[in-house]
């Protein structure tokens, strides 16, 4: 549990220490950090222009001159990768801001508002939360055809649900506890309310679950662009470059390798702080997180 | 003294117009994402290549000129007669489409299931009893990896060095074990490998933590001060608690598996629901989506059923509520 | 109080256990030493937090080791030392539940809530009495008879949710004395019923105990139990034990100042005159630190008398009573105020 502390911020430094206490939780921020930065530094990092087609030099083996080899179109794959990490985390930050966001007041307004408001929202929010994702991006996919725009719509409408139900059970429980009355009873305003009391109640679940969530997004962007509805060839997105490389795994593997072991270790890592944080901030919520 | 059986009519009651409930508004969704289509429904269906009259026939078939809940209530008198409509792609009607699929899908999720609950379930439990060793260490990172590799990735590996390098297994198609057994099993290890794996890594992460959770209790205290062995205190006294959350997983692992078999019969070229639902989401065929989709849920929403109906049955506690 | 035998069936020897936290070592229990014979009743009484329920789960080894240590000590049971078993060995075991019993203290988390209590009834009986599925279940039912369940060969197949507070607890009564334990060690067993219902099981706990010619342990620090109930009282303070003696004469003879504290500040009925609640002032000593003297020094009533800092030892005051102190303190009466002539020499 959170330690007393005199200043707001104090318990700041407490939640770090516990948290990276832990080697996991260390090394997962290490990964973070370090794609963070490969992201940001793409246009210097990168030897050559990912989009750069070099037809005489097709699916090279990795050289001195291409780390990692060249696709089908003699396109450096060290390059592709390197912007793939700068698309799938701006990607990943847009959608999981828009999801949470919108999911967050949804699940305010259901709270707040209670009776029929509250029933119609969170039947919807029940019904988005049966379908198995996947199935759910599929749907939208189909209907908005592919691309940018559709991965943003999909995946956020897959995501947004869980804060929605999130934020609607914190304000149900603050709705019941007993200062809520009290305040009531002094003319606390109710965005007041909100703000003072709602908000730090709801701060740790909240952010574990933003942490978690950039992860998830990230592994069902790859997962759409694999299947062909997501970022579109010649944008190089890890997914797709998975998927193109399907047809010359025999010839030069390393095109679909690569790009997985990129995505397998940024979504460990994200978990892994997700986790870290949890066990921090609450441990009580292993498990329902 | 024992109303067990009145009240759990009630509960089950209550939560099949629940469950209904849902899978109405789902079928909505779905029904209507022919609706949200920027342009005309039925030439995007179709194609561009499409003549006048196929528009018009199609629109004509589907009722597309009348109004919205019109239309909803036609679809969805026919859906509960089982008819789902013509498939653009498959010039057959969708309920033999997925009748030849959906069977195939359910034998793998369900072998998959059972897999990953029997390694998982096991996984956790050793890693509870003898926590913060090097297995449990292992384990734990083994499963972090499980949740955090894509499967479609995964099953291009397995492609890749049991089918080409190795040889030892046939890289894609499926084969019904009374076709074959030892064949059937040899093309289905690596789509229910890749397709439990991620189930499996999170049922030995709660089992864990739900087991960790109740070696603490004071129950287990007791059972220990009277004599029993190590084994019966866990597998009898731990282990049957400890299983209450993990039911609870069983619902979100069945969403788990069969988002995972889109991808698994994808990589895996097996003529399953999955990999059905896919080709329609990219040829526009609609019906199929539409149908696709609502079978999914009502098969999710039906498990979710089931294991809150068991809940009563596993935990006394709640049978009186 | 019965005459009892004089032969002692348990016998601790300097028992030492620590708790190995982040923040130091928790010395809980610092070298007690104790006996207890056959068909007695003996009382182990303290404040909470002197180590009185570590010293007894350590008999058993329930102790969770880490981050809990049984540093020192011996534990003489039937001819063998128990704690130079191991946890699970087979004969450990059999000694759990079979010669030596424990009776908890949080009633509602005792019992295995997905198990009947039949089921946890029965499956002791099984274990250690050998008996078949049906006589042990006969002999279940015989067992929640005696404790006063009522029905019980309907009850059998309940849940422990299906009872309230009390009855759980005489379902772990009859639970401990099924398979005819030696000893039995009641840890606070009265402490979360109500005061009705604390009567009710310690007449139940001691009919059971005759009965079945076990001795009894009673930790606890409710000072009116120990006088009814038990032979002899051993006090415990900061991880030792500061007086000892049969029940008469710790109650109308206390010797050690902390034992005297107690006892006043009890309320009574048959008081004289009515006068305030005399409380223990201070707190009890952090078991974090190396405590150089008596340890009660700084809540003592007598300490400006007490010129010797060092580590009081155990001293036989009169036959059977031992009090740690180094003043040589009569309380003849129960009022807890310092008088001069309480200390003598």
């Amino acid at each position: 549990m959170l330690k007393k502390s005199k200043n707001r911020f104090g318990n700041l430094g407490y939640i770090f220490k516990v948290m990276f206490a832990r080697k996991v939780v260390i090394f997962g921020s290490i990964i973070i950090g370090v794609f963070f930065l490969i992201a940001v530094a793409a246009p210097w990092l990168a030897p050559y222009d990912p989009l750069e087609q070099n037809l005489r030099a097709t699916l090279q083996p990795p050289s001195r001159i291409h780390l990692l080899g060249t696709d089908e179109l003699g396109r450096d794959t060290l390059s592709r990768l390197i912007y793939g990490a700068r698309i799938s985390l701006l990607v990943a930050i847009v959608v999981v801001i828009i999801a949470g966001g919108s999911g967050t007041i949804m699940g305010l307004i259901a709270g707040y508002f209670g009776g029929l408001t509250n029933t119609i929202i969170m039947r919807i929010t029940d019904a988005l939360m049966a379908l198995p994702p996947i199935v759910l991006m599929l749907a939208i996919s189909a209907v908005i055809g592919g691309g940018l725009k559709s991965i943003l719509f999909s995946v956020g409408i897959v995501l947004a649900p869980t804060y929605c139900r999130l934020m609607c059970g914190q304000i149900l429980t603050l709705k019941q506890s007993d200062f809520i009355i009290a305040a009531n009873v002094l003319g606390a305003n109710d965005v007041r309310i909100i703000i003072r009391h709602l908000l730090p109640n709801a701060f740790p679940p909240l952010i574990v679950l933003l942490t978690i969530n950039l992860g998830t997004a990230i592994m069902f962007e790859a997962t759409l662009s694999f299947l062909g509805i997501g970022i579109k060839p010649p944008t190089p997105s890890w997914g797709s470059m998975v998927m193109e490389g399907y047809r010359f795994l025999v010839k030069n593997p390393v095109i679909s390798f690569a790009p997985g072991i990129a995505i397998s270790l940024l979504v460990l890592g994200f978990n892994l702080v997700g986790d870290g944080l949890r066990d921090a901030l609450d441990p009580r919520l292993r498990g329902t997180i | 003294m024992n109303n067990y059986g009145g009240d759990l009519f009630t509960y089950i009651t209550r939560r099949l117009i629940h469950t209904i409930f849902v899978i109405f508004i789902i079928s909505f969704i779905s029904f209507s994402l022919l609706h949200f289509i920027p342009g005309d429904p039925a030439l995007t269906m179709l194609g561009p290549d499409a003549t006048n009259e196929q528009i018009e026939a199609l629109r004509k078939e589907l009722w597309l000129d009348r109004p919205l809940h019109v239309q909803y209530a036609h679809w969805l008198t026919k859906v509960i007669q089982g008819d789902f409509g013509k498939s653009i792609t498959y010039y057959e009607n969708v309920t033999s489409v997925i009748l030849r699929s959906l069977p195939i899908s359910l034998y793998l999720g369900i072998i998959a299931l059972g897999f990953s609950a029997i390694f998982g379930i096991s996984m956790g439990i050793i890693c509870a009893i003898r926590r913060a060793t090097f297995l449990d260490n292992l384990i734990s990172t083994f499963s972090n990896l499980g949740i955090a590799i894509p499967i479609f990735w995964l099953g291009l590996l397995g492609i890749y060095l049991f089918g080409y390098k190795l040889g030892w297994l046939p890289i894609q198609g499926f084969i019904w074990p009374s076709e074959g057994f030892g064949q059937s099993f040899l093309y289905s290890i690596m789509p229910i490998v890749c397709l439990g794996l991620p189930s499996l890594a999170i049922l030995a992460r709660q089992t864990r933590s739900s087991m960790l959770e109740v070696i603490q209790q004071d129950y287990i205290r007791t059972a220990k001060a009277k004599g029993l062995r190590e084994h019966t205190i866990i597998l009898r006294h731990a282990l049957k608690n400890a299983l209450i959350p993990i039911v609870t997983l069983i619902g979100v692992l069945a969403r788990i598996l069969i988002g995972g078999s889109v991808l698994v019969e994808t990589v895996f070229n097996i003529p399953g629901l999955g990999k059905l639902l896919v080709n329609a989401a990219i040829n526009k065929d609609f019906i199929i989506v539409q149908a696709g989709v609502l079978i999914i849920s009502a098969i999710t929403c039906f498990v979710n059923l089931v294991v809150d109906i068991s809940y009563g049955w596993i935990d006394p506690r709640t049978r009186y509520e | 109080m019965d005459r009892c035998s004089l032969k002692p069936i348990l016998e601790v020897k300097n028992l030492k256990v620590h708790f190995n936290t982040i923040n130091g070592v928790v010395r809980a229990v610092d070298g007690i030493s104790y006996y207890i014979n056959e068909q007695e009743i003996v009382g182990l009484v303290g404040e909470s937090g002197c180590g009185k329920s570590v010293s007894q789960l350590s008999i058993l080894q329930l102790i969770q080791v880490p981050p809990g240590e049984i540093v020192d000590g011996e534990i003489f049971f039937e001819g063998m030392d128990l704690l130079k078993l191991k946890p699970y060995s087979d004969e450990m075991r059999s000694i759990r539940g079979g010669k030596i019993s424990m009776i908890f203290q949080d009633v509602m988390t005792s019992l295995n809530p997905l198990l009947t209590i039949g089921q946890q009834l029965i499956e002791m009986l099984e274990l250690h009495l050998r008996l078949n599925r049906e006589k042990a279940k006969k002999r279940a039912i015989e067992l929640l008879e005696l404790v006063g369940i009522p029905d019980a060969k309907i009850r059998i197949d309940d849940y422990p949710h299906q009872f309230s507070g009390g009855m759980r607890q005489r379902v772990m009564i009859a639970m401990a004395l099924s398979c005819n334990p030696k000893l039995v060690i009641a840890d606070e067993p009265t402490t979360a019923v109500d005061v009705t219902t604390q009567a009710q099981l310690l007449e139940i706990m001691k009919d059971m105990v005759t009965r079945f010619k076990s001795s009894l342990v009673i930790v606890t620090h409710n000072l009116g139990i120990v006088a009814r109930y038990t032979h002899r009282i051993y006090v415990m303070y900061a991880g030792k034990i500061v007086e000892s003696g049969t029940s008469d004469e710790i109650f109308y003879l206390p010797r050690h100042p902390y034992t005297i504290a107690l006892l006043g500040s009890v309320p009574r009925l048959d008081e004289s005159h009515p006068r305030r609640l005399s409380p223990i002032w201070g707190l009890p000593p952090n078991l974090m630190d190396e405590i150089p003297g008596c340890a009660f020094r700084h809540r003592c009533l007598y300490a400006a008398q007490c010129e010797n800092k060092s580590l009081p030892e155990l001293k036989e005051v009169s036959p059977g009573h031992y009090v740690r102190c180094h003043l040589d303190i009569i309380k003849k009466d129960h009022e807890p105020f310092f008088r001069q002539q309480d200390i003598r020499s």
